[in-house]
């Protein structure tokens, strides 16, 4: 772009100061340039920061449990977890669904906020997707390592074989298989698509042979003609358009998991839009809580503004109150069901050995971020990650509630029993952790963090009108 | 062992020993005694053995050689002449299993079995269904029995020291011993045995004791009848035998006897009560009455139970005995209780029984022979024979007379035959502190136990399946014991042994028995009858003869000194599956359930819930028992039903030399049980150590909360309304499923279990797992939840936990049609067959586990890790060839015992017919004392099972899920006396 036009552009901007009240997506005085030497800068030029390889070092060593743990799994069995008879499923699930529910916000900020026009997504949808990403990559991790022979996990998928046996389809978690695997795949194209053009800036920016050959091997052979934007924004838009219904479906066919069973606490009709809400619930706090630390960390204050943190606890906010509300409704339907195994487990897990997992469930998820109706929790980022934060552990807990206690009691008392998670349990929960860890901060390291021709979008002198907003 | 450096002991290599060589050398010199100077060398054995970890070590190593060597062969059938018990095909075919009959001794008395031979090896123990104490039905230690043969602990050599000798040495070494005695007339010599019913082997004591006139014989059972013994001479004056028909029984009163599951014919007595309880249809039933001191699965059964303390059951049984002698009892201790009982047990003099407890007091077994006389039930339901025993004695009086000499000094060879005295003598006795006092000691068992260890020989014994022998069942019935497989190790039987003392070498039991048969069968055809005896498991006709022994001058009952109320009380009762500690090796018992609390692998300290709060103990709390200067710790488990002011605790836990599974397991209650105090004391102390212990329990809830697993009603209840059971269960209808609809126009196998005749023995519990291979996973395991039994025998309380009623109801797979389990498998590893049953592809399961969870029942296990032993070589002899064994990662459970179905299928195709009803039998149906499992195609309305499932008590459980369950339910019906009030009941 010649930089004459630049400079005339904005100049325009700054003749025209943004007469809405709604504040600005990024912080004024931006340009094209800032923007990229800003950004791409993380990568090729600035030292990391001391936060980074604490991070850094944090994701191996817990990286490297986890890969312990994993090697333990496999040699021992999966008796090294709490699991037994009646609680046949664990921490693994528990951990399984949280992370995929996290993924979630991900693919709603990148997918659904593109095709609903909100631009205030181009400062965030990068990181997101990437955490989309990995904790996909975490989830996934899990109902392999919960199998009792998972060597053989593979035949869940469906593929020709000597054995002529194929999966039965109607069990879940056939089903599973696929909608995880097409929200991997489909969420890596979109990330990876997304991040062609600026992986081509990073080619040309790059001072070191290697960083070239790397980013330009990466970026596809990127010019950046007209042609190649093009398609580019096509492919986005069909991508999303792809995407955005997977925001629904993965959780609604995760949450069959379990409405497909006939266990009271399980068996419920409600569970599909309740473990949505609570996915992108809880997607977003994991947003917030990578986002407030790496803003703080690279002085992204401009690009992530107080607009960003506003508009991200109010999505918590309203799905929180979904959850709220099939929280109100499930001990509603069991009354009125009329069935006694439903009217106890809704009594036993208000009251049973497992009430503290439910009494944490409800001040983590409803109590706690009721707060988020003060303007002050929304914006000031300390308190905002506090708040993500407690919504982190409380949507983990909930779905460690939802598991252990519908099957810890269920219908023959003579079965009853408790579980108790064991030190495999929990470091396969901090390993995955670590690795995600890990995983986000190469990701930081290595790839623009920032989309930054999207960003770039957003500069008021990007758009024929000159608007502040796409 | 510090040798010099180049200096390689190569008796090092020897197996360093139980009781050892003991010596500790450190040059050759001082080794053969050379030592310069000091040490005499023979001080030195006294010392202790080397590191027990070398000695294990050593141990495994041979243990593997030895499995290596000897097992090696496919075939290990005797090679004496031994019938099988149906024709006998012209060879072995592989695949298809020979059946033998022979029978399992258990404190001395019989039980007839068929042992299932696949190929040489006994796999799987049924009961003879023409032997009176099985009845084809067997108890949970002939189902386990097979456990001990091929248990991999055993002894497997002759050791001196712990040191390997041959059998010769040994030979020699008991001729230079008994030189010296023979001399002497035999003086010197005692022959230490347990109960001797075995006619053969008592001919051939008394052979010896002819010979050499001098010699003395002893018996000490820890848990035998001493009671029923002591309490006969009281009554009559002379030891009898007696022995109970309750199949004629209207009315039974237990005096804390737990008569439907331990003791030798329990199997018998299940049997016959269950038979009378579902006379005429349901409405004719007989009454049971539970007067106990501890919770027991009899009393849980009963239609009253009454929980009181040890003491009290006499005073009960005195009062008893008064009213039945029509004087007044009005200030009975017991309330309505003892008139109500006496009135009921007039109504129906002659078809009554009073059963005492064989840990009860000589004076109750005294005074049920006084009532029994009274109720003239004598020669109807209770029969009295001459003793079983060869020598009936006074036990105790026997033992402490061995223990005096063995003071004295007097005893010069001390042969021991069975049992482990220096384990389970009374403590006072301090027998293993007085037995290293002989110049020859040897002792005979299957493993190299506490006994061995003090003693200096140490001979395995053969197991029962390994030798010939004889024995004697409750009634006096004489069953040749014959052999299945060549003694696995180098082992002997007591026969042989005895017959070596007096002719060198001694013969072959086989010889020994065959030869004692021939001299007392005196008929024509020895010969026929010895075949026909070896083939029906037992010699035709040879109960013994009804006696009619008279009463001695009835003394008035009075009532017993009474013991002080506040003095905590301590009853010592045998374990109801290791029995007195000989089976603690046994890992299928260790593991199977107790019957009432579901306990694994440990006793307890049974305390009851008010006394637990008085004494301020908690549950699984370690707490020490003290008498006098003796103390143990155990844990204590709060029972429900437990009389206050009394503690119970179970014999033969607490091995220290049993083997890998036992030893460890529980707490020894021996060590504070007494010379005067066989079963019960009044001196406890209880003290908190302030630690905890964890049980493992199979069942943590045993109240219903809420539920209704079980349903049960009054017997007057179903007279009013028959209906009952069916207006309480609500069944969904056919067509409620989205799946289509199966027609099964073939077979359709289904079950019936009828609760009302389930006495919680465990039987069922213990084939099962013998029968489909099921791994034993050790306490830890228990305790995580991850137990494998296919089949559980839930046990429920109901009402107070005072005196709760109990209720036991079998829970294996219900095999539904609309498997909640099926369609939720992601990879068809459990699908539905063709004739209804729900089947397990052990090999296609990935382990996901959702089946387990969306089991209503709860009926899957799965294998968190490797369970099975797949390394030990005696237990893949005793593994069924018909049935999978499944390894880590997969799920499992029962399968209607398929194997079994798709054999009698098979075989009714080659014969062009259909399966007939009872050709297959599952393994539970078959072991189960009561017929209270009842297999079958419900297709053919004719068949048993399905007559039984139309019945009107008939229920499906959680058939409100729509399930559809092929294992159903019969409600259970009691039948109190309405003198006593109403029992609460369980109900949907």
């Amino acid at each position: 772009m010649p930089a004459g036009n630049v400079q005339e552009l904005q100049s325009r901007s700054q003749r025209r100061p943004d007469p809405g009240s709604v504040p600005a997506v990024i912080a004024p005085g931006q340009t094209f340039t800032s923007i990229t030497d800003q950004i791409s800068g993380f990568i090729l030029t600035r030292k990391s920061p001391l936060l980074w390889w604490a991070a850094f070092a944090f994701g191996i060593i817990l990286s490297i449990n986890l890969l312990t743990i994993v090697t333990l799994i496999f040699y021992r069995g999966v008796g090294l977890y709490g699991i037994q008879i009646p609680v046949g499923w664990g921490f693994a699930i528990t951990n399984f669904v949280w992370w995929i529910g996290i993924g979630h916000a991900g693919t709603l900020i990148s997918a659904f906020l593109l095709l609903m026009n909100q631009g205030w997504r181009n400062s965030i949808n990068r990181f997101a997707e990437a955490m989309t990403i990995f904790a996909v990559m975490c989830a996934g991790m899990f109902p392999i390592m919960h199998l009792g022979r998972p060597w053989i996990f593979y035949w869940l998928i469906p593929y020709p074989n000597t054995m002529t046996v194929q999966p039965q389809f109607r069990s879940p978690l056939v089903w599973d298989i696929f909608a995880v695997s097409t929200y991997f795949t489909l969420s890596l194209l979109f990330w990876y698509l997304g991040m062609i053009p600026d992986l081509a800036t990073l080619r040309d920016k790059a001072k070191s042979r290697a960083a070239q050959r790397f980013y330009g091997i990466a970026c596809w052979g990127w010019r950046g003609a007209s042609l190649h934007w093009r398609l580019h924004e096509t492919a986005s838009l069909l991508l999303a358009g792809l995407a955005t219904p997977l925001v629904l479906s993965v959780h609604t066919v995760v949450s069959f998991d379990f409405t497909i069973s006939i266990l009271p606490g399980w068996h419920s009709t409600i569970f599909p839009p309740y473990f949505v809400a609570g996915a992108i619930f809880s997607g977003f706090a994991m947003v917030l809580v990578l986002a407030i630390p790496i803003r703080a960390v690279y002085g992204l204050g401009n690009l992530l503004t107080e607009r960003h943190l506003n508009n991200c606890a109010k999505l918590m906010l309203a799905t929180g109150l979904i959850v709220a509300y099939t929280y109100v409704i499930e001990p509603f339907t069991s009354w009125y069901s009329g069935d006694s195994f439903e009217m106890f487990m809704v009594h036993n897990r208000a009251t049973g050995p497992y009430a503290w997992a439910f009494w944490g469930v409800i001040a983590c998820n409803v109590a706690i971020p009721q707060l988020l109706w003060w303007r002050s929790f929304r914006i000031r980022p300390k308190r905002l990650f506090f708040i993500s934060a407690v919504i982190l552990y409380g949507m983990w807990l909930e779905r460690y509630m939802i598991i252990v206690t519908a099957l810890h009691r269920d219908f023959l008392p003579s079965s009853w029993a408790n579980f108790v998670a064991t030190v495999t349990d929990n470091a396969l929960l901090y390993g995955s952790i670590g690795f995600f860890v890990l995983m986000f901060a190469l990701f930081v390291r290595l790839l623009p963090m920032i989309s930054m021709y999207e960003v770039r979008e957003l500069l008021p002198f990007s758009s024929p009108a000159g608007g502040s907003e796409k | 062992m510090s040798a010099p450096a180049n200096f390689v002991p190569v008796s090092a290599l020897r197996p360093a020993p139980e009781a050892a060589d003991r010596r500790y050398w450190r040059t050759l010199e001082e080794y053969e005694g050379r030592a310069p100077g000091g040490d005499e060398p023979r001080q030195a054995i006294d010392e202790p053995p080397p590191s027990e970890e070398s000695r294990r070590k050593f141990l495994s190593l041979m243990a593997a050689s030895f499995g290596l060597s000897g097992l090696t062969g496919c075939t290990r059938q005797p090679t004496e002449f031994i019938v099988p018990y149906v024709d006998p095909p012209e060879q072995v075919i592989p695949g298809r299993p020979q059946f033998f009959a022979t029978a399992i001794p258990l404190n001395g008395l019989a039980q007839g079995v068929l042992v299932e031979s696949h190929l040489g090896r006994p796999t799987k123990v049924e009961g003879n269904p023409d032997h009176p104490a099985s009845l084809g039905a067997t108890d949970v230690t002939s189902q386990a029995s097979l456990m001990d043969l091929y248990d991999p602990d055993r002894a497997r050599e002759i050791t001196l020291h712990g040191d390997p000798r041959s059998w010769e040495a040994f030979l020699r070494a008991l001729l230079v011993a008994l030189e010296p005695v023979r001399a002497r007339k035999g003086e010197g010599l005692r022959i230490l045995t347990e109960t001797v019913t075995s006619p053969s082997l008592g001919d051939r004591i008394q052979a010896v004791l002819a010979a050499l006139p001098s010699a003395r014989w002893h018996q000490w059972g820890p848990a035998g009848c001493h009671s029923a013994r002591s309490g006969s001479v009281l009554a009559f004056g002379r030891p009898v035998n007696t022995y109970y028909r309750l199949d004629n029984a209207d009315v039974i009163v237990a005096l804390d006897s737990d008569f439907l599951c331990c003791g030798p014919a329990s199997t018998r007595y299940a049997r016959d009560y269950s038979t009378r309880r579902r006379r005429g249809g349901r409405v004719d039933m007989n009454r049971l009455y539970a007067i106990e001191s501890a919770m027991t699965a009899t009393g849980g059964k009963a239609d009253h139970r009454l929980p009181v303390r040890y003491a009290e059951v006499e005073t009960f049984a005195v009062e008893l005995a008064q009213a039945v002698a029509g004087q007044s009892v009005a200030g009975s201790h017991f309330g309505q209780w003892t008139s109500a009982v006496a009135r009921d047990l007039l109504a129906h003099s002659g078809s009554c029984a009073v059963i005492p407890g064989e840990h009860q007091s000589p004076a109750v077994h005294a005074l049920a022979h006084q009532i029994n006389a009274a109720l003239g039930a004598v020669g109807q339901t209770v029969v009295y024979t001459e003793p079983l025993e060869v020598r009936a004695e006074d036990q105790m009086a026997s033992l402490t007379d061995l223990v005096r000499d063995l003071d004295a000094g007097t005893v010069e060879v001390l042969l021991i035959l069975g049992g482990n005295p220096v384990y389970n003598a009374p403590a006072d006795l301090d027998f293993a502190h007085k037995l290293p006092r002989t110049a020859f000691s040897a002792h005979v068992a299957l493993h190299a136990d506490e006994t061995s260890a003090q003693c200096q020989w140490h001979l395995p014994e053969s197991h029962f399946l390994e030798d010939w022998g004889d024995a004697r069942a409750f009634d006096g019935t004489v069953s040749i014991i014959q052999p299945l497989i060549l003694p696995l190790y180098e082992s002997h039987s007591y026969l042989r042994i005895l017959d070596a003392i007096l002719t060198l070498p001694g013969r072959s039991a086989y010889e020994i028995v065959r030869e004692y048969w021939t001299k007392q069968k005196h008929g024509a055809d020895f010969e026929t009858w010895w075949r026909k005896s070896l083939h029906d498991g037992f010699m035709e006709a040879s109960a013994l003869a009804d006696i009619r022994p008279a009463l001695k001058a009835a003394n008035a009952p009075s009532l017993p000194p009474p013991s002080s109320p506040g003095a905590l009380e301590v009853v010592f009762r045998p374990d109801p599956y290791i029995f007195d500690g000989r089976f603690a090796n046994n890992i299928w018992l260790e593991e199977l359930p107790r019957p009432m609390t579901k306990l694994t692998w440990d006793n307890a300290v049974m305390i009851s819930p008010a006394t637990a709060k008085r004494l301020g103990i908690e549950a699984q709390e370690l707490v020490e028992l003290r008498r006098g200067g003796r103390s143990v710790r155990g844990s204590t488990w709060i029972q429900p039903g437990h009389p206050d002011g009394s503690i119970t605790v179970h014999l033969g836990f607490g091995r220290t030399r049993s083997g890998r599974a036992g030893n460890g397991a529980g707490f020894s209650a021996y060590l504070i049980r007494t010379v005067d105090a066989l079963w019960s004391a009044y001196d406890l102390e209880i003290h908190k150590t302030g630690d905890s212990y964890p049980l493992a329990s199979t069942q943590m809830q045993q109240w219903v909360e809420g539920h209704h697993p079980i349903i049960s009603g009054n017997l007057d209840e179903y007279r009013a309304n028959p209906n009952f059971v069916k207006e309480s269960q609500e069944t969904p209808p056919r067509e409620l499923t989205i799946y289509p609809h199966w027609d099964y126009s073939g077979y359709a196998w289904g079950m019936s279990i009828d609760l009302t005749a389930c006495v919680n023995c465990g039987a069922c519990v213990a084939a099962c797992q013998a029968e489909n291979n099921i791994a034993v996973v050790g306490k830890e395991q228990i305790l995580a939840r991850r137990g494998m039994h296919w089949l559980r025998i839930d046990t429920y309380y109901q009402g107070g936990d005072v005196n709760p009623s109990a209720y036991y109801q079998p829970v294996p797979c219900m095999q539904c049609e609309n498997a909640p389990c099926e369609y939720v498998c992601p990879v068809h590893a459990t699908a539905h067959s063709a004739d209804g049953l729900n089947d397990m592809t052990y090999n296609r399961c990935v382990g996901t586990r959702y089946c387990s969870n969306n089991c209503p029942y709860k009926v899957r296990r799965f294998n968190f890790f490797l369970f099975q032993d797949w390394v030990t070589d005696t237990l893949k002899l005793q593994r069924n060839p018909d049935v999978s064994v499944r390894s880590r990662g997969v799920m499992e459970k029962c399968t209607y015992c398929v194997q079994r179905i798709r054999e009698a299928e098979i075989h009714a195709r080659v014969d062009d017919r259909f399966v007939r009803d009872g050709e297959i039998q599952t393994a539970c149906m078959q072991a189960c004392p009561t017929q209270a499992i009842v297999f079958g195609d419900i297709n053919n309305l004719s068949n048993r099972v399905a007559q039984l499932k139309s019945e009107k008590l008939n229920y499906a459980l959680l058939a409100e899920l729509n399930t559809r369950p092929r294992t159903t339910y019969l409600a259970e019906l009691r039948n109190p006396n309405p003198e006593l009030g109403e029992v609460s009941h369980a109900r949907g």
